[in-house]
């Protein structure tokens, strides 16, 4: 992640940063997967409203059995995505700052902000929530998941666990809701994604202190 | 069991629209006089031979328990309790234990799948396979440990309160079979009566304490008791003394279910007028980031660091 590469497409073609390399472009959008996977299983037998989803997945049955090993798989595959970026997720005081003075930002004044590094603070934060948020719905997802786990556990156990579930689910599905809006509305970040690489221009505009490390300009 | 009774069905689980209640019977119940039980298990044998069960051969564990627990296979269990009197004797308290058909049943609050439980205006909570997905919610709803998961095809099995029979006029198998009377069968209301009668019975014969269990926490109950100690429900194999949907259930059918989906179907909605309001947050020069060159036209970078 730490290579510099300036590539020649001809005439005015920006520099390109490299962003995320392969391996964890392909990890992210295996966790990608695996969300959509879990979360809809999921919201399928939470709400009734969104029962219909069973359709997607060959009913009510199949949807309950795929459920979980959706939801195990995509935690190990953030597990990945964990080892490969949580020390570019370390808070510190410079984020602290950022977060007070977010409302600018949603106003849409990006100028009126502390600089930021590799990632802001709401990435940061989007991390940390997934990351806190999966380990719960793991560990609270083994004591229901029937009919191989749930009859080990007594029926208090069952039931907290549920809740939980649901409590980290919801606040997981928000962040996520969140981190794609953002991916949106930051133009250019779904890209950096998608093929790895941010031309200099975007990295100096919404990442310069990371720019200023990459480039050392 | 699947529906037979469409027009009757009261309450359908995972349902958010109205349920059809064209027709409006009186609410049934079945008496159980634990006072007239002998423990002859007559009662699991018709449970069995009606519904066509056959559970595997189990084991004894010392006890009259046979089987030892409720099963998808066994619907009814004769539950046999051994107590210590004051003065020593002994007291042998038989309870045939099974679904109580709830008034507010936690099994249908917590199911997920529409329709794959449903109460009946007569009051008969009832378990659609058909519709079962096999989660084992309504374990976790059940404040009697009722509903048994099978394992051939992990759905969820329970006593029907043989829906089948009364939807057509007749009794559950298990009052047709007792051979003492301490089952019966027929409106809440005349079982109330019936019951009045036989608590005259107890407490002339000295059981002070003699009384109806059909628990309130639930909305009462389809399936009730003659105890003669219902002081103390708990003694009669762990019958409980005040049984309600959990808490934690409520929490979590009656909060975080509709809040969350609120807050999704919320945070889907501001976030598109964000962007119709903002608009994309972009380098204001006009240009694509990929038309920038090195960005120099725009550089906070430089600004900030100066």
């Amino acid at each position: 992640m730490s290579e510099y590469r300036v590539t020649d497409r001809g005439g005015p073609a920006p520099r390109m940063i490299v962003r995320y390399t392969d391996r964890t472009r392909l990890n992210h959008w295996f966790v990608a997967l695996m969300f959509f996977g879990a979360g809809l299983t999921g919201l399928a037998i939470f709400h009734p409203f969104f029962y219909p989803l069973v359709n997607l997945f060959g009913g009510g049955v199949w949807t309950r059995i795929l459920h979980p090993f959706f939801g195990v798989v995509m935690a190990l595959g953030f597990f990945g995505l964990f080892l490969a970026m949580w020390r570019d997720n370390a808070i510190d005081a410079n984020d602290r700052a950022w977060l007070r003075e977010m409302p600018k930002l949603v106003r849409g004044n990006e100028e009126a902000m502390p600089p930021v590094g590799k990632n802001n603070a709401g990435q940061k934060l989007v991390f940390w929530t997934a990351a806190v948020g999966l380990l719960v719905l793991l560990v609270t997802g083994f004591i229901f998941w029937s009919p191989w786990f749930a009859p080990v556990f007594p029926v208090v156990a069952k039931r907290i666990a549920v809740v939980l579930h649901a409590f980290a689910a919801t606040i997981l599905i928000l962040a996520i809701i969140i981190h794609i809006y953002a991916s949106i509305w930051v133009k250019g970040s779904t890209a950096a994604m998608t093929r790895g690489t941010v031309p200099e221009g975007w990295a100096r505009l919404h990442h310069p202190l990371w720019w200023r490390q990459m480039t050392g300009k | 069991m699947s529906s037979l009774q469409s027009l009757d069905i009261a309450l359908r689980s995972a349902t958010t629209t109205p349920s059809p209640e064209a027709r409006h019977q009186p609410e049934v119940a079945k008496l159980i006089d634990v006072s007239s039980c002998i423990g002859c298990k007559a009662c699991q044998v018709a449970c069995m031979q009606w519904n066509d069960l056959r559970d595997d051969i189990g084991d004894n564990n010392g006890t009259y328990d046979n089987p030892r627990n409720l099963t998808p296979q066994s619907w009814t269990v004769m539950r046999f309790s051994e107590v210590q009197r004051e003065d020593s004797t002994l007291e042998w308290l038989i309870r045939k234990d099974g679904c109580m058909h709830c008034a507010d049943p936690g099994c249908l609050k917590s199911c997920p799948a529409p329709g794959a439980i449903v109460k009946y205006s007569n009051g008969i909570v009832d378990f659609i396979s058909e519709h079962c997905i096999g989660c084992g919610n309504c374990v976790m709803g059940c404040p009697f440990d009722v509903p048994r998961i099978s394992k051939q095809d992990n759905k969820a099995y329970k006593c029907s309160l043989c829906s089948d029979r009364v939807t057509v006029g007749l009794e559950p198998a298990c009052v047709k079979a007792c051979p003492t009377g301490a089952i019966r069968f027929g409106t809440k209301e005349d079982m109330h009566e019936f019951a009045a009668e036989r608590l005259v019975d107890l407490k002339e014969r000295g059981y002070q304490n003699a009384g109806v269990y059909d628990p309130q926490g639930v909305g009462g109950t389809h399936v009730m008791y003659v105890l003669q100690h219902a002081d103390r429900p708990e003694i009669y194999h762990g019958l409980p003394a005040d049984p309600h949907i959990s808490p934690l259930v409520w929490l979590w059918k009656g909060v975080a279910k509709p809040l969350a989906v609120a807050a999704m179907v919320g945070a889907v909605f501001v976030s598109f007028f964000h962007y119709l309001k903002v608009g994309p947050l972009e380098a204001k020069d006009g240009l694509a980031d990929d038309e920038r060159g090195d960005g120099t036209a725009h550089d906070p970078a430089a600004r900030r660091t100066t």
